[in-house]
């Protein structure tokens, strides 16, 4: 019969029309702005500067090292280093940027910003509801708007932000660990006589000048002797992957590895 | 499939008087490619089509490479008769010289031809074209009566480059439109200067909007000026 | 089939310019109507003008004109990184941004010689088949939209379209310009929930090709308007460089996927349909018959996929300096042979940088697979050519 083919298919566009009464996924029209669907979790739309804490300006992670602009594909960051420093997230004393604008009417949401950032100070918004009658001013973020908390990233990305705490503690604790260390080292030094002092670890009968003082150079000792014990089985093991493998025992050594060691002390593995 | 050596002996048997060289690729990719003279370029793509076993029936690509002109400073050993008074007595003696040389490369645009074979299925096979330099005598002879597919892409290679193919059966601008002038993917094109600057612009984009934006002061434009950037 | 094409080939090949457009004389009393279809027209898949003579309704000279869409995309490479002209290859061919990646990291990787761990290899797959599933489907449904069948065909196919959207959000965090692919393998890697999301879609996936082909394999109007009509013999496809579907509707069996060995598709068992009659139903058949196969290695992938990491840990992000020399790298887009030309001069940015488009080049026989067929049957030949005006301009 002619025209059987299309009665066929109307009647595979009829079931369809049916089933969308009864089955949930015959009908698929969200009607959005009444109903919405969340977004998936790595959706991306536009950058944001992340701060830690409560005060904005004190919190921002950016350090101006201004590689975002240099590898962002249409160039829309533009950002201006500041005269004075202020203390980041493990306290050393960082630039920040005194301007940061981020053109959103070129930015095209390619997220290499975010890739290349050695310090996770810029990650990538989910709000997209942005329409403004500004088309000039309206379109140029400045780093007040740019600027959202941890909370709020914690907020649109769980998994990512999760990671990324994870990762800036960890630098913290070894940093600290660090700091620790070389202090302890320093005072076992400046406890210890002049003469000996290539190698701290045999300093053992010193004239101890008050006894915190001891008791921490008693503390620095067996953590000395252990690191350097401990150097050189670490240096045996991962030779190439240690870049001061061979164990050479400059004075400057032993605070420097103790950092790894004491780090993954703390950390409590 | 043969090597660019068996392909470039193959060549000369079967058209005498060819230029053909190879032209060496540095590199991991290793696509060696044959730089054939314009003269017998038509007889050397119908020999490389209709040949049983090369069979190179499909034309992939078409592309135009600018070479620009190269200033080379090198330093050159110069020897060179000299007239010496030695131990008191003249005598012509021969003196070698550092001496440093500026000379022109003169530069060439180029069309390179990317070929497989469905037939036999094997390719690439890469071949070149050079003109005589980039300012008079940038024509080529047209390999689109050997490869249709040749039609819009030699098209495309005149329209940014300004190489003229002798033969093509319809040369005329494909994405510019057809009073342009001037050849856009030259090195040396210069945009013409009628962008709205945005704000976020740096480095030299942004030198040339300050600049822009003095020389509309100057004229009195009417132009808002772009907000944010060094001015906010 | 291809044994015939290229005895007709070497025959045809020795008269002057059988590769020509024929010339098609006008055949009644009065004037020709010389007509602009475009740019600004609903059927013509974007910013795409044809100059078209007609003699009555029957055409007798056709000559696209395009070039609305051109944004220098060469140029801007020229001037930016390699890693930086990632997210700009994704709006090339705009439907299919994941096989545009691919097809540019694969030319950097043979540019610069690296090498891609096997999981980034499978991913690579499941993505660029993923792509192809939802372009063909698209690409039928506009199809059918062009004959008149007033959008169903084209929502029943955005609704699957949807689906691997969505898959395409949670990976790589865009639906459309997804960035993702790198030199020396991919982005992130692929959580497990993702990959089982995946499954679900896939096994979902041919309950739709049966529904979609059920209701348009025996259309009486899609048979009428369809058969016969836009016929492109083999030798002047192969001669006009024609690639992708459109030239296995031509009876010629080449697959890049099957010649080059690209990435891993000599692990995956698929067949290559090709078309007898060369026309527009053959077109839409290849394309409904290479969905299936499709769905065929995402299955096999998706069950075989291998743990381990996703780039190439010797890669750089940053500072990407490949070595001085030059590279032609090609994939088997959902439209035809992408190709990407590079070369380098040991600078971190490129010194040529060509795009090989498809669908430009599929449109060089435009012109004679229209003549003398109607006005109206031109727009149908245009679209089962299936082009993106991104990929023709750059």
């Amino acid at each position: 019969m002619l025209g059987e083919g299309i009665l066929k298919g109307l009647a595979e566009t009829a079931k369809n029309f049916a089933g969308s009464f009864v089955s949930e996924d015959r009908l698929t029209t969200v009607e959005y702005p009444e109903q919405r669907i969340p977004t998936a979790e790595a959706a991306r739309v536009f950058p944001f500067l992340v701060y830690d804490g409560t005060d904005w300006e004190k919190g921002l992670r950016c350090v101006a090292c201004q590689i975002c602009e240099k590898e962002c594909p249409p160039k829309c960051i533009y950002i201006e280093k500041s005269k004075d420093k202020k203390p980041d997230y493990v306290g050393k004393m960082q630039i920040y940027p005194a301007r940061f604008d981020i053109d959103v009417s070129v930015c095209m949401s390619c997220q290499i910003c975010v890739e290349v950032c050695p310090f996770e100070a810029i990650k990538m918004d989910t709000e997209f509801e942005l329409s403004t009658s500004d088309r000039f001013g309206g379109l140029l973020f400045d780093r007040e708007q740019l600027a959202k908390s941890n909370e709020h990233y914690h907020k649109i990305h769980p998994t990512e932000a999760s990671e990324v705490d994870a990762r800036l503690a960890e630098e913290k604790a070894k940093v600290e660990a660090k700091a620790k260390a070389a202090a302890a080292a320093a005072a076992a030094k400046a406890a210890a006589p002049a003469a000996s002092v290539t190698a701290p670890v045999k300093s053992e009968s010193t004239p101890a000048a008050g006894a915190p003082k001891a008791a921490e150079a008693a503390a620095a000792k067996p953590m000395a002797q252990t690191t350097t014990a401990a150097k050189a089985a670490d240096a045996a093991l991962n030779a190439p992957a240690a870049p001061s493998g061979k164990p050479a025992p400059a004075s400057t050594e032993p605070p420097k590895t103790a950092a790894p060691d004491a780090g993954s002390k703390t950390s409590g593995e | 499939m043969q090597t660019v050596e068996q392909i470039k002996a193959a060549i000369e048997k079967a058209v005498p008087g060819a230029a053909v060289e190879v032209a060496p690729n540095p590199g991991p990719a290793a696509q060696h490619s044959l730089r054939i003279g314009p003269e017998h370029a038509v007889a050397v793509a119908t020999f490389l089509r209709d040949d049983a076993e090369l069979a190179l029936d499909f034309l992939s690509n078409v592309t135009g490479v600018d070479w620009p002109d190269k200033e080379i400073t090198e330093k050159v050993k110069v020897t060179r008769p000299v007239t010496k008074t030695v131990e008191g007595v003249e005598q012509t003696v021969e003196e070698t010289v550092e001496e440093t040389h500026k000379r022109v490369e003169p530069g060439y645009l180029e069309s390179v031809y990317h070929l497989y074979s469905m037939a036999k299925k094997h390719g690439p096979v890469v071949i070149r074209m050079r003109t005589g330099n980039r300012t008079d005598r940038t024509e080529l002879p047209s390999l689109t009566p050997v490869w249709r597919s040749g039609e819009f892409q030699e098209r495309e290679v005149f329209d940014l480059y300004g190489i003229v193919f002798k033969g093509h059966p319809d040369l005329r601008r494909i994405l510019m439109w057809d009073g342009f002038k001037d050849y856009p993917m030259r090195k040396d094109y210069v945009e013409p200067d009628d962008f709205e600057y945005e704000p976020t612009a740096h480095d030299e984009v942004l030198a040339r909007a300050q600049e822009h934006r003095n020389r509309e002061k100057g004229d009195e434009g009417t132009r808002e000026p772009a907000a944010g950037g060094g001015g906010r | 089939m291809s044994e015939t094409a290229t005895d007709l080939r070497f025959s045809l090949a020795r008269q002057e310019g059988w590769n020509r457009p024929p010339v098609v004389e006008p055949d009644g009393e009065g004037e020709l109507l010389e007509l602009a279809m475009g740019p600004h027209h609903p059927s013509t898949h974007g910013v795409f003008r044809m100059d078209v003579v007609l003699d009555g309704e029957r055409v007798i000279k056709l000559k696209p004109v395009f070039g609305y869409l051109h944004r220098n995309h060469e140029k801007i490479a020229e001037k930016t990184s390699y890693l930086a002209s990632m997210p700009y290859t994704d709006r090339l061919d705009y439907f299919c941004s994941l096989t545009n990646n691919w097809a540019y990291a694969l030319a950097v990787e043979k540019l610069s010689g690296q090498e891609v761990p096997e999981r980034a290899e499978y991913l690579r797959v499941i993505l660029a088949e993923l792509t192809r599933v939802q372009n063909h489907a698209s690409s039928i449904g506009f199809l059918l939209q062009e004959m008149g069948a007033s959008g169903t065909p084209l929502m029943y196919a955005f609704r699957e379209r949807e689906k691997v959207l969505d898959l395409f959000e949670g990976l790589t965090g865009s639906r459309m310009m997804c960035n993702y692919m790198r030199f020396g393998g991919c982005r992130v890697d692929a959580s497990a929930a993702w990959l089982e999301q995946a499954r679900k879609v896939v096994t979902e996936l041919p309950v739709f090709v049966d529904e979609f082909e059920q209701f348009l394999r025996s259309n009486e109007i899609l048979m009428a308007r369809s058969q016969g009509m836009g016929v492109l013999r083999p030798e002047l496809a192969i001669n006009a460089g024609v690639t992708g579907p459109m030239l296995r509707a031509s009876g010629v069996n080449y697959d890049i996927r099957k010649v080059d060995h690209y990435g891993i598709y000599d692990r995956f068992k698929f067949r290559v349909p090709l078309g007898d009659h060369w026309d527009i139903y053959d077109r839409y058949m290849v394309r409904m018959l290479e969905m299936r196969e499709s769905i065929g290695i995402l299955e096999q992938a998706l069950k075989e996929i291998p743990g381990g990491p996703v780039m190439d840990p010797k890669a750089k992000i940053r500072g990407f300096r490949p070595k001085a020399g030059e590279a032609y790298g090609r994939i088997e887009a959902p439209k035809g042979e992408l190709g990407f030309y590079l070369i380098s001069d040991g600078s971190p940015n490129p010194y040529r940088y060509r795009v090989r488009p498809p669908s430009l080049i599929n449109l060089t026989v435009l012109e004679d697979m229209c003549l003398g067929h109607n006005v109206a049957d031109v727009v149908l030949i245009f679209g089962s050519v299936d082009i993106v005006l991104g990929e023709v301009d750059r």
